[in-house]
C-alpha cells in the first residue's frame, strides 16, 4: 500500500480491506489524444473506487481532461485556506513535447499522485468539488469548467496581483525592506524564509537531476554510435581481430539500449519526484501569501472597527440622530472583523498542522525518490559490469 | 584535481611494478608471441652486432610479456562467472589497466615541464606494442627545457634573428650508442632536416611522420603555449623513431641524438637553390653531353631532387602511362600489393569514424562525471540547509537520507572522471593508428614512384634502342660508312649501355621498396593485432572494474534507504 496515502488520511485506499472500513481509492489512467491540430488535447480515464455514502456506487469511471483537474485545484485553494493544495504538473509546454509518450506519462502519473494525495487529505477529501469531480457527467464537468473560467476570469488576475503584492511584500519583509501591515511572530519568519531559500536550493538540485537524466541519453547514443563504428572496423579485418571488433560493437550497443532504459527510469522515478518537491514548496508560498492577505485585512478592519467605535462613541454623546445608522454600520463591521479574525486563525491553525503534514511527506516521498535511484544506478552499474565481464572470455579466444 | 591524478598515479608505480615482476618470470612461449617471430626474422638479420638474443624494441615480447591478463592471479577469478560479486571478482583496474599501457612513464609527466595534459601526454605515446615494458635494454628520449636563441651571422633572411632549441636527452644501454646518457640541443629545422635524411634513406619503410612546420609569425613562435605544444610533439615524434625496429638504428638518428654543436646532415635546401642547380644540367643534359647523372643518383625521386630533366620525362611517362599508351614491360602486376592498398585505404576510414565516435565517447563520460559530481554537491548544500534551519525531526531524517544520496554522487562522479581519464588512454591506440597511416601513404608514394622511375628508364631505352637501329640501318645503305654516322652510332650506344645500368640500379631500389613495403605491411599486421587487442581488453576491463566501484557505492545507499521501498517495487 502506498505509504504516502497512509500518512495522513482516515481512509484506507486499498479496496481489498474489510467492507466495514472506509475508502476511496482513485487512479488516473489510460491517456488518450482526442480532437485536431491545434484543439487537440488528452483525456484521461479517471477511476474511482469507494464505499463512502455520498458516492455514487463502488465504481465509478469519469472522463477528465488536463483543465478538469485546474478547475477543482482552484476550487480547493478557494476554499481551504491555509491548506497547501497538492501541486498540479506544469500548465503550458513547449508545442513539440505535448503529445511525446514520456511526457504524457509524467504527466498522468502527476495527476494521478495530485487526485490521491487530495482523497487522502484530512480536510480537502471531504470537499463537495472532489466528489463533482470524480462523479459529475462530462457534460456537467465542461459547463462548470467554462462557467468558472469565465467567472473567475477577473479573479485569477486579481489573485495574481495579490498573490504577485503579498510576495513582493513578503520577499521584501524577508530581506529586511519595507515593514508594511505584518505578523510579529518570529516562528513564522523563519518559517517563510525556509520556504523560499529551500525553493531555491530545490530548483538546483531539480536542474542537475534533469541534466543527468540527459547524460545518460547522451552516453547511451555514444555507446550505440561508437559500437557501430567499432562493427564497421571489425568487418575491414581479418579473423581474430575482425570478430573482436564485432563483438564488442555490438556489446556496446547492448549497452546503450540499457542506459536509454534507466534515463527514462530516472526521469520518472527522481527527476519528477524532485520536480513535485519544487511544485509543493511553491504552493506553500502561495498559502503564505494568502496567510498575508487574510491577516492584512483582519487588521485593516480592525482599524476601521476601532475608527468606527470611535465615531460612534462621539455620534452617542452628542445624541445625532445618526447613532441608529452608525450602530448597525458598526455591529455589522463587528461581525466581518470577527469573521476576518477567524478566517486568519483558522489559517495559521492550518498551516501549523500542514507544515508538519508536509515535513513527514517529503521525508518518505524523497526516501523514496532516493531508494529508486540509488538502486537505479546501482542496478546499471552492475548490468554494464556484467556485460562487459561477458565479452572477457570472447576477447580472450579471438586473440589466441 | 591535480593532486588526485598525482595520487592516482603514485599508486600505480607500486602495483604496476609488481605487475611487471610477475610479467618478466612468465615463459616466454605465448602464442601473442610466437606469432610474431617470423616476421621479425628479416630484422634480425639485418640487425648487426646484438649481443643480445632479444631485439630491445622487439614487438614480439611486448604484447605478451606486457598483457597481464594472461598472468595475474586476480583475473583469472574476473573469468569465473560463479564467483559472487561481493568481494573477489572485484578488480584494480587502474592497475591493469596501466601496466598495459605507458609502461615507461615513471616521471614523464613530473619530469621536465611539468604540465601533464590527462590525454594525449607523450607518455601515450608509448601505448603501443613496440615499447619494451620487460625487456632490459632501452632507449629514453626526452625532450625539455626550451630556450631562445640568436641566429649568428650569414643569414640570408634579415629579421628572423631568434629562434627556439631544445634540450634532447638520450638515455640508452643500447652498445650502438657512445655512452648511457647524453643531450644535444637541437632546433626544429633540424628535425626536419632529420625527417627528409630519413624519407631519403629508408624509402619504403613506414616512417612516423614529423611534427608540422607552422606558418606562424615569429611572435606567436615564441609563445609559451605553442613552444610547448611542440615540445611535446617533438618528444613523441623521437620517441616513435626510436621505436621503430630499423630505424632506431639509423645512422641519422644517431647522429641527431648524439653529435654535439651543428647538426652534421645534408640539408633540405630551399628550392630556390634547387632548380638553379637543376638548371645548371639542363643544358648538357638538352645538347646530349651523355647523362650527367650518375646511376645511383637515379635512385633518389626525381621530384624534389635537382634533375629537371628527368622530372619532365617522369612525368611525360605518368602521363603515358595513365593513358596506356607504350605498355612498359615492369607493370605494377603485383595484384595482391593493390588489394592490400585498397583494404589500407577501407581500414583508414573505419578508423577515422571509430577515432570520432571515440571521441564523443570520452565527452559523454566527462559529462555524466560532471554532472552526478554536480548533483552530489547540489544536495550536499540542501542538506546542511536543512540541517541548520531544522524545525522537526523529518527534516533531519531527511538532510540524512540526502546526504548518503550527495556523498554517493560525489564518488561516482570521481570514479567517473578516473574511468575516462584511463579510456582515453586505451582509445588513443585509434588516434596513434590513424598518424600511423600517414606512414603507410608515404611508404606507398616511394613504392610508386620507384616504379615510375623504372617505367621512364624502360622507355627511354626503348626510344634509345630505335634510334640506334634507324640509324645502323641508315648507315649501312652507305658504301664505306658514314664517319659522322658512325661516332653518333658508338655516342648512343654507350647511352644505352649508361641508361642500362640506371635501369638496373633503378629496378634493384624498386624491388628493394617493394620488400620493405611487404615486411612493413607484416610488421604492422602483427602490431596492429597487438596494439587492438590491448585496447579493447584494456577499454573493457576498466569499464567491469568502475562499474564494480559504482555500483557498489549505489548499493549501500540502497541499503540504507531501504525503508522507502514500496511494496509494489
Amino acid at each position: 500500500m502506498d505509504q504516502q496515502q497512509r500518512s495522513s488520511s482516515g481512509y484506507s485506499h486499498s479496496p481489498r480491506s474489510p467492507s466495514s472500513q472506509p475508502y476511496l481509492s482513485v487512479s488516473v489512467t489510460d491517456p488518450v489524444k482526442l480532437g485536431n491540430g491545434v484543439q487537440a488535447y488528452i483525456s484521461y480515464r479517471v477511476i474511482t473506487k469507494t464505499n463512502l455514502p455520498d458516492y455514487q456506487g463502488p465504481e465509478k469511471i469519469v472522463i477528465r481532461r488536463y483543465s478538469d483537474f485546474v478547475w477543482l485545484h482552484d476550487r480547493l485553494f478557494e476554499k481551504y485556506r491555509g491548506v497547501f493544495i497538492p501541486p498540479l504538473p506544469e500548465k503550458s509546454v513547449v508545442e513539440k513535447f505535448r503529445f511525446s509518450a514520456e511526457f504524457i506519462e509524467m504527466r498522468r502519473q502527476a495527476l494521478d499522485v495530485f487526485v490521491n494525495r487530495i482523497a487522502s487529505h484530512q480536510e480537502l477529501q471531504q470537499s463537495e468539488d472532489l466528489k463533482t469531480f470524480l462523479q459529475a457527467e462530462e457534460e456537467t464537468m465542461e459547463r462548470l469548467r467554462a462557467h468558472e473560467s469565465s467567472y473567475f476570469k477577473k479573479k485569477p488576475a486579481d489573485l495574481l496581483q495579490i498573490f504577485k503584492d503579498v510576495q513582493s511584500r513578503v520577499s521584501d519583509v524577508v530581506l529586511g525592506k519595507e515593514k508594511p501591515v505584518e505578523e510579529s511572530n518570529p516562528d513564522y519568519e523563519k518559517l517563510k524564509h525556509y520556504i523560499f531559500e529551500l525553493e531555491n536550493h530545490l530548483a538546483e538540485a531539480q536542474k542537475h537531476a534533469y541534466r543527468l537524466v540527459k547524460r545518460h541519453r547522451e552516453l547511451g547514443q555514444s555507446l550505440s554510435d561508437f559500437g557501430k563504428a567499432a562493427k564497421l572496423l571489425g568487418a575491414c579485418e581479418a579473423d581474430g581481430l575482425g570478430k573482436a571488433l564485432t563483438e564488442f560493437g555490438a556489446k556496446s550497443e547492448t549497452l546503450s539500449i540499457r542506459l536509454q532504459k534507466e534515463a527514462h527510469q530516472l526521469l520518472m522515478n527522481f527527476e519528477e519526484p524532485l520536480k513535485d518537491y519544487v511544485r509543493a514548496v511553491q504552493s506553500i508560498k502561495a498559502t503564505i501569501a494568502e496567510r498575508a492577505n487574510a491577516f492584512r485585512q483582519q487588521c485593516e478592519l480592525a482599524e476601521t472597527m476601532k475608527l468606527k467605535e470611535i465615531n460612534l462613541d462621539k455620534l452617542m454623546l452628542t445624541r445625532s440622530d445618526r447613532v441608529g445608522e452608525a450602530e448597525i454600520e458598526y455591529r455589522e463591521l463587528k461581525e466581518d472583523s470577527e469573521e476576518a479574525a477567524r478566517r486568519f486563525e483558522s489559517i495559521v491553525r492550518l498551516m501549523n498542522e500542514e507544515i508538519v503534514r508536509f515535513q513527514d511527506q517529503k521525508m518518505i516521498d524523497m526516501g523514496r525518490a532516493f531508494h529508486e535511484f540509488a538502486k537505479g544506478q546501482a542496478r546499471l552499474a552492475n548490468n554494464i559490469a556484467d556485460a562487459w565481464r561477458s565479452l572477457l572470455p570472447k576477447l580472450e579466444a579471438c586473440f589466441t | 584535481m591535480m593532486g588526485s591524478e598525482n595520487e592516482a598515479e603514485s599508486q600505480l608505480f607500486a602495483s604496476r611494478e609488481e605487475m611487471e615482476n610477475l610479467v618478466l618470470d612468465e615463459p616466454s612461449d605465448n602464442p601473442n608471441g610466437n606469432g610474431g617471430s617470423k616476421s621479425f626474422s628479416d630484422y634480425r638479420s639485418v640487425m648487426s652486432s646484438l649481443a643480445d638474443t632479444h631485439h630491445p624494441l622487439s614487438p614480439l615480447l611486448t604484447p605478451a610479456d606486457s598483457d597481464p591478463l594472461l598472468a595475474p592471479q586476480p583475473y583469472r577469478d574476473l573469468r569465473n562467472p560463479s564467483l559472487s560479486h561481493d568481494n573477489n571478482s572485484y578488480i584494480e583496474p587502474p592497475a591493469y589497466a596501466d601496466v598495459i599501457f605507458s609502461p615507461f612513464d615513471e616521471n614523464t609527466g613530473s619530469e621536465i615541464n611539468g604540465i601533464d595534459s590527462p590525454g594525449r601526454s607523450s607518455d601515450s605515446s608509448l601505448s603501443l606494442s613496440r615499447s619494451p615494458s620487460s625487456s632490459s635494454d632501452y632507449i629514453k628520449i626526452t625532450v625539455s627545457n626550451p630556450q631562445k636563441e640568436q641566429e649568428t651571422s650569414n643569414s640570408l633572411v634579415p629579421g628572423a634573428s631568434t629562434y627556439v632549441t631544445y634540450l634532447i636527452t638520450t638515455r640508452t644501454n643500447i652498445p650502438e650508442f657512445n655512452g648511457s646518457e647524453f643531450g644535444v640541443r637541437r632546433r626544429f629545422k633540424d628535425v626536419v632536416t632529420l625527417s627528409d635524411r630519413l624519407a631519403e634513406a629508408y624509402r619504403g619503410f613506414f616512417i612516423p611522420p614529423r611534427p608540422d612546420k607552422s606558418v606562424v609569425e615569429s611572435q606567436v613562435m615564441q609563445k609559451q603555449e605553442f613552444v610547448e605544444q611542440r615540445r611535446v610533439a617533438l618528444e613523441k615524434y623521437l620517441r616513435r623513431l626510436a621505436a621503430h625496429p630499423i630505424l632506431w638504428n639509423s645512422d641519422e638518428l644517431k647522429v641527431f641524438l648524439q653529435v654535439q654543436g651543428k647538426l652534421p646532415l645534408a640539408t633540405s635546401t630551399d628550392v630556390a637553390s634547387r632548380m638553379l642547380d637543376g638548371a645548371v644540367n639542363l643544358p648538357k643534359q638538352l645538347f646530349g653531353e651523355g647523362s650527367t647523372v650518375a646511376p645511383q643518383d637515379v635512385v633518389q625521386p626525381a621530384k624534389g631532387g635537382r634533375d629537371l630533366l628527368r622530372l619532365f620525362k617522369e612525368l611525360k611517362q605518368s602521363v603515358s602511362n595513365d593513358w596506356g599508351g607504350s605498355r612498359p614491360p615492369v607493370v605494377e602486376e603485383d595484384k595482391e600489393f593493390l588489394e592490400k592498398k585498397e583494404k589500407m585505404n577501407e581500414f583508414e576510414l573505419q578508423l577515422s569514424n571509430a577515432s570520432q565516435q571515440a571521441e564523443s565517447l570520452v565527452k559523454a563520460q566527462q559529462d555524466m562525471g560532471e554532472t552526478m559530481g554536480e548533483l552530489g554537491l547540489a544536495f550536499i548544500k540542501l542538506t546542511k540547509f536543512e540541517t541548520e534551519e531544522a524545525m522537526f525531526e523529518s527534516q533531519r531524517v531527511r538532510a540524512g537520507d540526502m546526504k548518503n544520496v550527495a556523498t554517493a554522487a560525489v564518488k561516482a562522479s570521481r570514479f567517473y572522471r578516473e574511468l575516462n581519464a584511463q579510456t582515453v588512454k586505451h582509445l588513443d591506440t585509434l588516434h596513434e593508428y590513424l598518424g600511423l597511416m600517414l606512414s603507410v601513404h608515404g611508404a606507398f608514394a616511394d613504392r610508386s614512384s620507384a616504379l615510375l622511375t623504372v617505367q621512364t628508364l624502360l622507355s627511354e631505352l626503348s626510344s634509345l634502342h630505335t634510334r640506334a637501329e634507324k640509324l645502323e640501318a641508315a648507315s649501312s645503305k652507305i658504301f664505306g660508312g658514314d664517319k659522322s654516322r658512325i661516332r653518333r652510332i658508338e655516342e648512343l650506344k654507350e647511352t644505352i649501355r649508361a641508361t642500362e645500368d640506371a635501369k638496373s640500379v633503378a629496378v634493384r631500389e624498386y624491388e628493394r621498396i617493394k620488400e620493405n613495403n611487404r615486411t612493413e605491411l607484416e610488421r604492422m599486421e602483427a602490431e596492429k593485432h597487438a596494439d587492438f587487442s590491448n585496447m579493447l581488453k584494456g577499454f573493457v576491463l576498466n569499464q567491469v572494474g568502475y562499474a564494480e566501484k559504482i555500483a557498489n557505492v549505489w548499493a549501500k545507499v540502497a541499503e540504507e534507504t531501504s525503508g522507502y521501498a514500496t511494496d509494489s517495487a
